[in-house]
């Protein structure tokens, strides 16, 4: 048993950082696939016909519904065992954080669009605005407001959740922990630590910045 | 990859099954405590009732749960000399205190979505701050927080996978174990478990539906049958101020 000591502090705080770097570099990989597939799949959801609508939508589900940690190392082992062992963790891991979180936020873009007046797309109708028009010129702009803050939250979320892709031996905050606690079989109380807070320190004010952004978007009325 | 292999193998998941289902339940149910202990907190209109609370939601919160669930499994044995017999109930502390954390918002904001008019009327009634809670504000709070409080019981199943992680031998841990000795397949047992996620899902989901329509009509509000529609679209009841779309929603038949 050993407290906290400052010096193993300071010595574990650079691997821990590193770690967290690694991190940022996959929230911000996945973070675009969340948002793009995330759109395109309640793009799809809203106006595909039933037949590519329906396998989509219950695909979705079940990403939804089960833990991201099995996912990664199902998509893991598939990808080792049958495509190309030479693929970085970095990178399947990322994709598959983004496809899990796809799943949350085609749900926010699909809540934005839905909550769009009928008038709009009458409108769009009525003026023989051909599909894409009616989309990026109508649609889009006026779901974007009100989904924004909802994906925002899920991407913050997303955040929090990359610790997982150690699993797959991403050298995120965990693995750097356990590299140093490994050496010296001690530091786990400093490097768990420090890991927690430093999520503490990046994520807070993100998130009261996006709570605001929300009080306002609401005030707008829009 | 043998499939007899396979299948003479599946009765070795009763055991790791048992242990994720107690981890999802034993954390779901001392997350609802925290819950409301936290919720019931930070709804207080005294400054040193509120303050405390607070800060442990928002520290909770604002880090990340894998790193909880490490710091819980290791760090705290070494830092308290706490060391649990049972190595779930680290996972389940761990879990417990995170998502309890995030459904205290929920209990919160369906105590704040209680029209004033109740609460003056039981002033007006002489009740009690306690009786106010108990037989006012609870019983109108309770079926809203129920979908909300859904979608945290279905992230906290699938959290628990993480426990994994932590030498726990959940569902997760067996199927890695078992999915690497000679004649089995690793993505077959990884598939199963995933299905077996699912289908907990499901369950956890529609149980949560039938306790909402029973606390409804125990409100009388509205009969089940023409109310379904209604049950479908409560957003959460922090008017969307957190990600807590429901987290499984049906096909979408109702769509244009």
């Amino acid at each position: 048993m050993s407290g906290w000591s400052n010096e193993r502090a300071a010595e574990i705080f650079p691997m821990v950082l590193d770690g967290f770097w690694v991190v940022l570099q996959v929230t911000l990989v996945a973070s675009v696939i969340a948002v793009v597939l995330g759109l395109l799949v309640a793009i799809v959801e809203q106006s595909a016909p039933p037949a590519v609508r329906r396998p989509v939508s219950w695909f979705m589900q079940f990403i939804r519904n089960t833990p991201l940690l099995v996912q990664v190392l199902f998509v893991w082992y598939a990808v080792s065992l049958y495509i190309n062992p030479e693929w970085s963790a970095f990178a399947v891991g990322s994709a598959v954080l983004g496809l899990h979180y796809a799943s949350y936020t085609s749900e926010s873009f699909r809540a934005g669009i839905e909550a769009i007046p009928k008038g709009q797309w009458e409108a769009a109708t009525a003026l023989s605005l051909p599909a894409h028009r009616t989309w990026f010129a109508v649609i889009l702009p006026q779901m974007m407001r009100r989904s924004t803050a909802a994906v925002a939250n899920w991407l913050i979320a997303m955040f929090k959740e990359v610790p997982t892709l150690f699993a797959i031996g991403v050298i995120e905050m965990i693995a750097q922990v356990q590299t140093y606690t490994g050496l010296n079989y001690t530091g786990d109380v400093e490097g768990y630590t420090i890991a927690g807070l430093l999520f503490l320190a990046a994520s807070y004010p993100v998130a009261v910045a996006m709570r605001r952004l929300e009080i306002r978007l609401a005030k707008s009325n829009y | 990859m043998d499939w007899q292999t396979i299948i003479d193998s599946l009765p070795s998941y009763a055991e790791p099954f048992w242990v994720t289902v107690q981890v999802t339940v034993g954390a779901s149910a001392l997350a609802l405590v925290v819950a409301f202990g936290l919720g019931l907190m930070t709804s207080s209109k005294h400054l040193i009732v509120r303050t405390p609370a607070r800060t442990v939601v928002e520290f909770i919160r604002g880090s990340s749960v894998v790193v909880q669930l490490f710091w819980f499994a290791y760090a705290m044995p070494q830092l308290l000399g706490i060391q649990f017999d049972y190595a779930i109930l680290t996972g389940i502390i761990a879990l417990a205190l995170n998502y309890g954390a995030y459904s205290s918002e929920v209990v919160r904001g369906a105590i704040a979505a209680v029209p004033k008019g109740q609460l003056e009327a039981a002033t007006a009634l002489n009740f009690t701050s306690a009786q106010k809670m108990r037989l006012v504000i609870l019983p109108q709070a309770w079926p809203e927080m129920i979908p909300s409080l859904c979608s945290f019981a279905i992230m906290l199943l699938k959290a628990s996978a993480l426990v994994s992680l932590v030498q726990i031998i959940d569902l997760t841990a067996w199927a890695e174990t078992l999915g690497r000795r000679p004649g089995q397949d690793l993505l077959v047992h990884l598939g199963l478990i995933l299905v077996i996620y699912f289908i907990l899902a499901w369950l956890i989901w529609t149980g949560m539906r039938a306790l909402e329509r029973r606390a409804k009509r125990g409100l009388g509000q509205g009969h089940p049958t023409t109310r379904t529609k209604d049950t479908e679209t409560v957003g959460g009841v922090l008017g969307g101020l957190e990600p807590d779309d429901h987290v499984v929603t049906e096909g979408g038949g109702d769509r244009a």
